[in-house]
């Protein structure tokens, strides 16, 4: 992918089996968040393609949504609605939405916002909002760039629990973006490690302990050894 | 909001009107200022309340024309800036003309459009369009352009069409503008109005007001100004009445954060 002369990134090839957590591992200016926009369709990539399910998506949206580091709920909206909004963009009605919506909200722990909102949730609280929009647009990949860079750590230790438990309640296959190790170990099935610039793939990381197993898992020596191993691959 | 919080909130614009309004009394009563050049507030009441069917037609016309005005100009506006914001050769050729025409004083143009358009209806209105267009083209462009580009963004990755970013992210988004525009614009219409009636008309409270001056009736003078004010204040309140309608959730509270900073400690 180029944005005029310059490439921004080039070479990459990732792969993700269903149902499958990977993470995308690197600091900031490695082109993962380009990447991201290829793979949902906003760029249309200088070269490559996007597959899903066999099928050639490239370039084109509507297949596979995001979710930011910054919740991107609409203020004017319920939360109800704002989590119904991919269902309505694709034609279903306000209500049905609501009601397939509502379905939802307990598994992702949001009962009792249907009618607030977004500024009267907390930003834990938007942020499962908002996995529950991105869940809801496709169920089966989804995006996540830094969904929770901007949280501070207490809270992020809570949605990490969260998050976790979630997955194995919906099987959601994710792509999920961080620059922060300890998340990334603890969140994933393999890790990729992207370097730039050009950004590119540099490393891959495989987490053997299941994810249904992750709970304190961040202080186990075993998670000490995947540090190391990705900090050294990190300070090449 | 409660109640104590309520009344010292307005208890201290009583208490400036109140004095204004004293004063005012005391100028006349001591016949500080003449009489016939300062009516006292007694007087002009009773002027009101004299006049007041013959006040009451004249204001349905004058209220007839911001009506109509405001109606069209806030249209006009409003599907200007959609256009603008759609196709970008036409936010070039417009915007410098728009900016153009509200550099030229209304008291300036009004004479012409009476020449133009004669003693009725029509030039009233199209003074009141000229004012009106520009608060609501600028505030609606404005926040059809601020619209957040991620979230723009998020919504072509679900697929949306530019008609559905439109209705879910550049409308809502626009509304506050649309609605700061509006409040300003109606307290304009009216001025307008009555600007143009007095210049040349049949109706009207500006053709009323010429009337009264020419035959030295200052206490009716103030009458029709203290109605102007009144139905301008009645319009600015019924455009937020309208808002809030519009943007319940401006209304909710945000929560108080304490209680989560509480349950961390605790837990």
């Amino acid at each position: 992918m180029k944005f005029g002369d310059e490439t921004i990134i080039r070479d990459i090839s990732i792969a993700v089996d269903q149902g499958e957590l990977v993470s995308l591992l690197g600091v900031s200016g490695s082109g993962k968040t380009t990447l991201f926009n290829c793979i949902s369709g906003i760029y249309q990539p200088t070269a490559g393609r996007v597959l899903l399910d066999g099928a050639d998506i490239t370039g084109t949206t509507g297949h596979i949504s995001y979710m930011l580091q910054k919740d991107l709920l609409l203020p004017y909206k319920t939360i109800e609605d704002n989590v119904g909004l991919p269902l309505v963009i694709q034609g279903m009605s306000k209500e049905a939405a609501r009601k397939q919506a509502s379905e939802h909200f307990e598994e992702f722990g949001l009962e009792g916002t249907q009618k607030k909102y977004p500024k009267q949730l907390s930003g834990g609280m938007r942020q499962r909002a908002a996995l529950l929009r991105t869940y809801l647009f496709s169920d089966n990949v989804a995006l996540l760039d830094e969904p929770f860079s901007a949280l501070d750590t207490i809270t992020k230790g809570k949605i990490h629990n969260w998050y976790l438990d979630v997955m194995e309640k919906i099987n959601l296959t994710t792509v999920f973006i961080t620059h922060d190790i300890n998340e990334a170990i603890l969140l994933s099935d393999r890790i990729y490690i992207m370097t730039g610039k050009p950004g590119g793939i540099r490393y891959e990381i495989r987490i053997d302990t299941p994810r249904s197993q992750r709970q304190g898992y961040d202080l186990t020596d075993e998670f000490m050894q995947y540090k190391r191993q990705i900090m050294g691959v990190l300070e090449e | 909001m409660n109640k104590t919080g309520w009344f010292s909130n307005k208890i201290y614009p009583f208490i400036s009107i109140l004095a204004i309004l004293a004063l005012w009394e005391a100028l006349s009563f001591f016949e500080i200022v003449p009489n016939f050049m300062l009516p006292s507030p007694q007087q002009t009441v009773q002027a009101f309340i004299g006049d007041f069917w013959l006040l009451m037609s004249h204001l349905k016309v004058t209220l007839l024309e911001t009506v109509i005005g405001t109606l069209m100009g806030v249209s006009i506006g409003f599907l200007s800036a959609v256009l603008m914001d759609r196709w970008d050769p036409a936010y070039k050729a417009m915007y410098p003309i728009i900016v153009l025409t509200q550099t030229i004083p209304a008291v300036a143009i009004a004479p012409l459009l009476v020449l133009w358009f004669g003693y009725k209806m029509m030039p009233k209105v199209v003074l009141i369009v000229l004012i009106t267009f520009f608060p609501i083209v600028v505030g609606v462009l404005d926040g059809f352009r601020s619209a957040d580009k991620d979230a723009i963004n998020l919504l072509r990755s679900m697929g949306a069409s530019r008609w559905q970013i439109f209705r879910h992210i550049k409308f809502p988004n626009a509304l506050p503008n649309f609605f700061s525009g509006l409040r300003i614009t109606v307290a304009y219409s009216v001025v307008g109005a009555v600007l143009a009636e007095w210049l040349g008309g049949f109706a009207g409270l500006g053709v009323y007001m010429t009337r009264v001056k020419k035959s030295f009736a200052y206490d009716k003078m103030f009458a029709v100004i203290f109605l102007i004010s009144i139905i301008s204040l009645i319009l600015i309140w019924l455009v937020s009445v309208l808002q809030k309608k519009c943007m319940p959730w401006d209304q909710v509270d945000v929560p108080v954060r304490k209680r989560d900073q509480n349950k961390v400690a605790k837990g």
